[in-house]
């Protein structure tokens, strides 16, 4: 029934956005790139693609400045697109950059904890998490303090209620907090795209389930060794996901990769992360990774639902981190892992 | 239904209002039947009775308005969903826009349809005499014309929505792949000729008058 209305509000988004992921590289364009010698190669490879004009004038190439132009790119159109939505979508694209501001507002954190300039954090910010308040967060020393004075006015501030408690800014509790936050995070994301029923409730469910078995996976392969208690990781694992509920008490219990192996064994789609870990070039993560993109491009098979602008924006960041490690790995002269991007389209 | 219920769940009000509506229509009716059945003059609500009140010129020319006004709805609400993605579609990829055009006219098509039958149906009206208008003849002409003109209306209604949705997929498919265009567009050809069904049958059930 949503085909009947959606293109009144949406359809020109959905053309457009179509249309930037049919610029997205494909696979002859990647093995292209890795045939280059030179960061200047990397860049007339570039310029045949939608990349081209705004690395026409630039003198000098670097992979930071690379990855800076790229970035730029993605958000400009990020940006078309949502200068452009009305209410519901309008809103859907929001709750998109919360993720962002949930990162930025760590790396200012953290950033002052070690004393960082601020100016120089406030660079390395991503640009799609930016909010108004952001340099005064590198005033705050506790997180009542930090909540009072800058989040209580952003969007974030009621994925902060379960992390309140936290006393100290140290090392520990800045990670305890990213996790809490985007555990908050994802439900209300969840819970929100949800109430659109039909397609795009479909394809939403089944990517931000990945999204958040992802993190319990790799918090619970993180926390071993750490002063994290059982109990304290049990509540960082986000209450969606195929792995909840069962699946989430067994890692909770984990004591080592095998035993998580085992908890992800009963899905086939997640046993093939920790198939033949030992002798394999690809790490867990590039196999998350890997899985990720396959759903998002899965996404693009259905018309007249939300979920393409999610996956066009997880595959376009999938493809500036693919550049990134090309050039990289040209630059550093460490050719023989230059295969380890993972192809798109 | 998906995105607009989801609307009205969003702030509550819609969705509530409007079975709150319902409810309360529907017991006002049910009081107004009672009272009338109990005080005796129950028999004053007569369906049968108030049908063959109408006037039989006023089913023909309903049946010509809702035959015209329900293609041209559906041709309007195809043209909407195809031209939206076709715009949007067209930013990227230049090419389609003018191959696309044959979508649109597809739905185009459809308000024709209606259109030819309105000029058909109003070929059968004619004016009649007092004495005559309640004769069965008439009334059959009326009732005839008005089914006809329903028939015909809904399905250009279903088929403007049905090609319309298709050239969308057309559109966005074309952009993607050149090749796709031919064969979405025969599924879309598929589409309208549902609409030439409500023709036929119209003119059949009109045929006889």
């Amino acid at each position: 029934m949503e085909a009947l209305f959606y293109n009144a509000d949406d359809g020109y988004l959905e053309g457009i956005v179509r249309g930037y992921r049919s610029s997205i590289l494909t696979n002859s364009a990647y093995i292209n790139l890795t045939q280059c010698e030179t960061l200047e190669d990397v860049k007339l490879q570039l310029s045949a693609s939608d990349y081209g004009p705004i690395l026409q004038n630039e003198p000098h190439m670097s992979t930071s400045m690379l990855s800076q132009k790229c970035t730029d790119k993605m958000v400009q159109e990020f940006e078309y697109i949502r200068a452009h939505a009305v209410a519901p979508l309008q809103q859907f694209l929001d709750y998109m950059t919360y993720a962002y501001m949930i990162d930025n507002v760590i790396l200012l954190i953290t950033g002052t904890l070690h004393e960082r300039d601020t100016r120089e954090l406030l660079d390395r910010c991503h640009p799609l998490g930016v909010f108004d308040s952001m340099p005064a967060l590198c005033v705050a020393t506790n997180v009542a303090e930090l909540y009072n004075s800058v989040l209580v006015e952003t969007p974030l501030a009621p994925y902060f209620k379960d992390c309140l408690s936290a006393e100290d800014l140290d090392e520990m509790n800045i990670e305890i907090i990213r996790n809490t936050l985007y555990k908050a995070y994802l439900e209300d994301f969840f819970s929100f795209s949800q109430t659109f029923g039909g397609p795009t409730a479909e394809i939403m469910a089944e990517l931000l389930q990945f999204e958040a078995d992802r993190r319990s996976l790799n918090i619970t392969i993180n926390s071993f060794g750490t002063e994290l208690t059982k109990d304290d990781r049990a509540k960082l694992f986000p209450h969606i996901g195929r792995l909840y509920p069962e699946g989430n008490l067994k890692l909770a219990k984990a004591d080592d990769v095998d035993q998580v192996k085992a908890t992800c064994d009963v899905f086939l789609e997640y046993r093939q992360f920790f198939d033949s870990m030992s002798g394999a070039t690809k790490t867990l993560e590039d196999r998350f990774f890997e899985y990720e993109v396959h759903l998002n491009k899965k996404s693009f098979q259905q018309q007249f639902h939300y979920a393409i602008f999610y996956s066009f924006l997880k595959l376009k960041e999938q493809e500036i981190r693919n550049i990134v490690w090309i050039s990289e790995c040209i630059s550093q002269g460490q050719k023989e892992r230059i295969n380890n991007y993972i192809p798109i389209f | 239904m998906g995105v607009y219920s989801a609307r009205g769940n969003g702030d509550g009000l819609p969705v509530s209002a409007f079975s709150l509506y319902s409810y309360l229509s529907l017991s006002g009716l049910g009081l107004v039947l009672l009272y009338m059945l109990l005080t005796g003059s129950g028999e004053q609500f007569n369906v049968g009775e108030f049908l063959l009140t109408i006037s039989p010129h006023m089913w023909s020319l309903l049946g010509i308005a809702l035959c015209v006004g329900l293609s041209v709805g559906g041709a309007a609400w195809g043209i909407f969903i195809t031209g939206a993605s076709l715009v949007g579609g067209g930013v990227h990829a230049p090419r389609i826009v003018t191959k696309n055009l044959i979508s649109i006219i597809f739905c185009e098509v459809v308000a024709i349809y209606g259109l030819i039958m309105a000029i058909v149906f109003t070929a059968k009206l004619e004016d009649v005499k007092d004495a005559n208008v309640t004769s069965s003849e008439m009334y059959y002409k009326g009732f005839a014309l008005f089914w006809a003109g329903l028939t015909t209306g809904l399905c250009n209604l279903v088929c403007g929505v049905s090609v319309g949705i298709t050239g969308s997929s057309a559109a966005l498919a074309d952009s993607q792949d050149g090749q796709l265009f031919v064969k979405v567009l025969v599924i879309e050809i598929f589409g309208s000729i549902v609409g030439l069904f409500g023709l036929i049958v119209g003119l059949l059930v009109s045929g006889k008058v």
